[in-house]
């Protein structure tokens, strides 16, 4: 087990210097001076933001001293916010994006779950068309569309109780987080709610469940214990990728809920150029996405021993 | 919330399907239940770790008649709140609030006494006499060598400030921030604690105005060392000298003002505070808090126009400053270097058209001249002391030009052209209307070129774009900042039209203190440009907004902080 955690782990720390060097290039290689903006600058000026930033220096150079710096913990500083250093931007911003992503992952999780377990049990009854028919809409409809139209109901629900029944934006107080959450979770619940019906509709015929059925075991244990809980495995397999997923991309509904996360400084910096965000956040949700996939894989390995000697 | 809904009843079970394991609804119900209790307490603890370990809004109404205060929404994070290195707009507004320089613009845009109560201008030098009753947040007064040290460092190489351009004029300004001379070079001096003195560059009647600008803007500099390269990251890294001060600045949340006690003038402020409750980046969103009472102030995009209308809101309206044209690309090689075919494009453009049928926003104006409509002439505004002669479309005679220049070109069917155009709706839609404008009337087609914001930077300094669409927002207030755009030496004169006319007279204009004089020249380049084609104008901008009818005294402005609600105040209920 050993072996293999540490195996795993040097595979992350690869990964995670990949990611660092093809952003690195792939961002060098995108047309434009990051500093540059609408109004021209004159020789000078450009010269002495060049310095500032160490553009003046040739690109191996540079990517060196990224590297160096990075492997001590430095992500340099903002190209925008030319004050801040990068790392207090994650430092203050992940926080808030890791908070609502975690509470959209227990929306998307638990309502998968359920709503999974709901349509198998009451397969082509009404229920399940209704709810298929809603997952549909929650796998094709972008979260945009939810988060607007979420945020307009917001505004009628208020006005209707004449009062501030749930915040329309903002972020503080927990009636700041359920809204924007669930609209975060809601792509990720639908997805999860058909995972949950296949794997219940194929446990349910498996040699096992007829094996406890005719040995007498009673119906709602074998349902709780050998149906529901082997239906749910595959479910918390894609749960750690999207949990990676659901903290990064948080974009859309933080601009809308004016959340002070993390997925705007993400989305945002690749559009501005800003050579210092674009790579502290790549590679520090490149790692956390790493660290995810590594910890699902351990703890497959540690529930399912064939998987270590794959 | 899915989880709190009770499941229905468990069908009979000699209906179900027989791969059903009985009972299994009723367990169900009993998971949807713990689900929810799980759910309750995660909820909890979650929210327990958001008000440890991050940063809120502040939450006030709209308008709070209790503590004499208003809520407002910011578009994006201030991005830099270092005077000496602001460049963007959001920076400028909250640093006109809790910042002054040695002048300031009052409601009517007129310059008025800030930090200086006299000021006496002259070719070579400008003189500004300092009121002694002026403030820091930390009681410590505002003085002259708060001036000296905030103007050496806007210019120092280190600080790389992008605005260091708008202080060339003073004397060895480009100099020292080249390097080539030590700060204490620059041509100004604390004569005594109250009295600044100026030299200068070169004549430049509109210095005094510059001292209004946010790079002009003192720093406290005993302040200034005790955070290093920390100043201006935090409202405690700062310190202010204008009406109000910054007492609280949470990251992408929110930043609150309130008045400051220590401001020479605070009896003119009537407002407490000045809470800027969100900050959100989406404008339709911002719009929603607006209708929701959550603020007193919102502008209106584009494409929230018809909403705003359906509400029946005082829709204001606001001219934005901005002029907007097609750029074109004159370096020899194009083809747009040929005048004919300039003047062909140039006489099928309609202005008015655009406005009115593809813009479609009230306050926009059809562009006629290089210089916007507000800039200042001799005694009124310059466009009603010299008007531009009016264009007229004329696709016949437009054809004809284009004939010659094919001619000229050697040519035997009408060119294609790239236009360079940002990636957005509004430039999108712009851009198709001149593709299809041009190929209906001149045959000529056009290839957009969709870029987004940085790579159609580049795109322009290098030249590669017969037209791109451009636009200029002012500096700094005087005609100088549009009339200089097209000179040769300009790095903003990305077409690289070159015309020894327009730099003679923009000269005339940068080294005279005449008004006339200088006003008589911007007319020769207003018009130059138009018979040249340096660029073809499409129109001036505007900005609609809703505000708070409880709310007065707010001025919306050209140059600088926009909208000021420094001198606002809250109209009684009653009345």
């Amino acid at each position: 087990m050993l072996t293999y955690t540490l195996k795993r782990l040097l595979q992350g720390v690869v990964t995670v210097w990949f990611i660092a060097t093809v952003t690195f290039f792939a961002m060098h290689a995108l047309p434009g001076n990051p500093l540059e903006s609408e109004k021209g600058m004159s020789e000078t000026i450009r010269a002495n933001l060049d310095k500032k930033f160490g553009l003046d220096k040739p690109e191996y150079v540079q990517y060196f001293t990224y590297m160096f710096n990075m492997v001590k913990g430095d992500f340099g500083l903002s190209f925008k916010h030319e004050n801040r250093s990068v790392n207090s931007i994650i430092r203050e911003r992940f926080p808030v994006s890791a908070i609502l992503g975690i509470l959209a992952i227990v929306f998307a999780g638990l309502g998968g779950v359920l709503w999974g377990a709901l349509t198998a049990i009451y397969r082509n009854r009404w229920p399940d068309i209704l709810i298929i028919i809603l997952v549909i809409v929650g796998i094709s409809v972008p979260s945009f569309v939810f988060a607007s139209v979420g945020q307009l109901g917001l505004v009628f629900l208020n006005r209707f109780f004449g009062t501030t029944v749930l915040p329309v934006a903002g972020w503080g107080e927990i009636s700041h987080m359920l809204t924007p959450a669930l609209i975060l979770g809601l792509g990720t619940m639908a997805f999860l709610t058909r995972l949950m019906r296949s794997s219940m509709l194929e446990i349910v015929n498996a040699d096992f469940i007829r094996t406890a059925r005719s040995k007498g075991v009673p119906p709602t244990q074998v349902f709780a214990k050998h149906q529901l809980r082997n239906a749910v495995l595959p479910v918390v397999t894609v749960l750690g990728p999207s949990i990676a997923g659901i903290t990064t991309g948080g974009f859309v509904v933080e601009n809308i809920f004016g959340i002070p996360g993390l997925g705007q400084y993400f989305v945002l910096a690749v559009q501005q150029s800003d050579y210092g965000v674009i790579m502290g956040t790549t590679v520090f949700y490149g790692a956390f996405l790493v660290f995810m996939v590594i910890l699902v894989d351990l703890l497959y390995a540690w529930i399912d021993p064939r998987v270590r000697l794959e | 919330m899915t989880d709190t809904i009770v499941p229905p009843p468990a069908p009979p079970s000699e209906g179900v399907a027989t791969n059903v394991i009985p009972g299994s609804g009723k367990q169900l119900a009993w998971y949807f239940l713990y689900g929810t209790v799980g759910l309750v307490a995660i909820i909890l603890v979650l929210g327990y770790l958001q008000q440890e370990f991050t940063v809120g809004n502040i939450n006030q109404a709209a308008v709070d008649y209790e503590t004499n205060s208003i809520n407002l929404v910011l578009s994006e994070e201030p991005p830099q709140l270092d005077s000496g290195t602001a460049t963007d707009s959001v920076s400028g507004m909250l640093l006109g609030h809790v910042m002054e320089g040695l002048l300031r613009y009052n409601a009517n845009d007129e310059l008025i006494p800030g930090i200086a109560h006299d000021w006496e201008v002259s070719e070579q030098a400008a003189r500004f006499h300092l009121r002694e009753d002026a403030f820091w947040s930390d009681g410590t007064p505002v003085t002259a060598h708060d001036f000296v040290f905030a103007w050496r460092r806007a210019l120092a190489v280190e600080t790389a400030s992008q605005y260091a351009f708008i202080m060339y004029p003073i004397k060895n300004a480009e100099k020292v921030n080249r390097g080539e001379l030590p700060t204490e070079e620059l041509g100004v001096t604390a004569v005594s604690d109250y009295e600044l003195e100026i030299q200068l560059e070169r004549p430049t009647p509109f210095f005094a105005s510059l001292t209004a600008f946010t790079t002009f803007f003192p720093i406290n500099e005993a302040f200034y060392k005790t955070r290093g390269d920390n100043y201006a990251t935090n409202a405690e890294d700062l310190i202010f000298n204008g009406p109000f001060s910054m007492v609280h600045w949470a990251h992408d949340a929110s930043v609150r003002l309130e008045k400051n006690p220590y401001y020479w003038n605070k009896d003119a402020v009537r407002l407490d505070a000045i809470n800027f409750g969100y900050i959100l980046r989406d404008s339709e969103a911002r719009l929603r808090l607006f209708e929701s009472g959550a603020i007193v102030f919102a502008g209106i995009a584009a494409e929230n126009l018809d909403k705003a209308l359906e509400k029946r809101w005082l829709i204001k309206e606001h001219n934005s400053g901005a002029v907007y044209f097609t750029e074109i690309n004159h370096r020899p090689e194009r083809l747009t270097a040929n005048w004919n075919l300039r003047r062909a494009l140039q006489l099928v453009n309609d202005p008015v058209e655009l406005v009115n049928k593809v813009v479609k926003i009230p306050g926009f104006q059809p562009g006629e001249s290089i210089f916007p409509t507000w800039i200042k002439g001799v005694d009124g505004y310059f466009r009603d002391e010299y008007p531009m002669k009016e264009h007229v479309p004329n696709p016949v005679l437009a054809r004809e030009h284009l004939a010659k220049a094919m001619e000229e070109l050697n040519l035997t069917s009408p060119p294609t052209l790239t236009l360079l155009s940002g990636d957005n709706p509004t430039s999108n839609k712009q851009s198709e209307y001149f593709q299809a404008h041009w190929r209906k009337h001149l045959g000529i087609e056009i290839r957009i070129d969709r870029q987004i914001f940085k790579q159609r930077l580049a795109k322009m300094q290098s030249g590669d774009f017969d037209l791109v669409l451009a636009g200029w927002a002012p500096d700094y207030d005087d005609g100088l900042t549009f009339g200089d755009l097209f000179a040769s030496w300009n790095e903003n004169n990305r077409g690289r039209y070159v015309s020894e006319y327009v730099d003679k007279n923009v000269r005339i204009a940068q080294n005279s203190t005449d008004p006339r004089e200088r006003m008589e020249a911007f007319n020769k380049v207003q018009h130059r440009i138009y018979d040249d084609v340096a660029i073809i104008l499409n129109y001036e901008s505007g900005s609609l907004y809703v505000i708070d009818e409880r709310v007065g005294g707010v001025s919306r402005r050209v140059i600088g902080a926009d909208p000021d609600y420094a001198f606002a105040y809250l109209i009684d209920e009653e009345s």
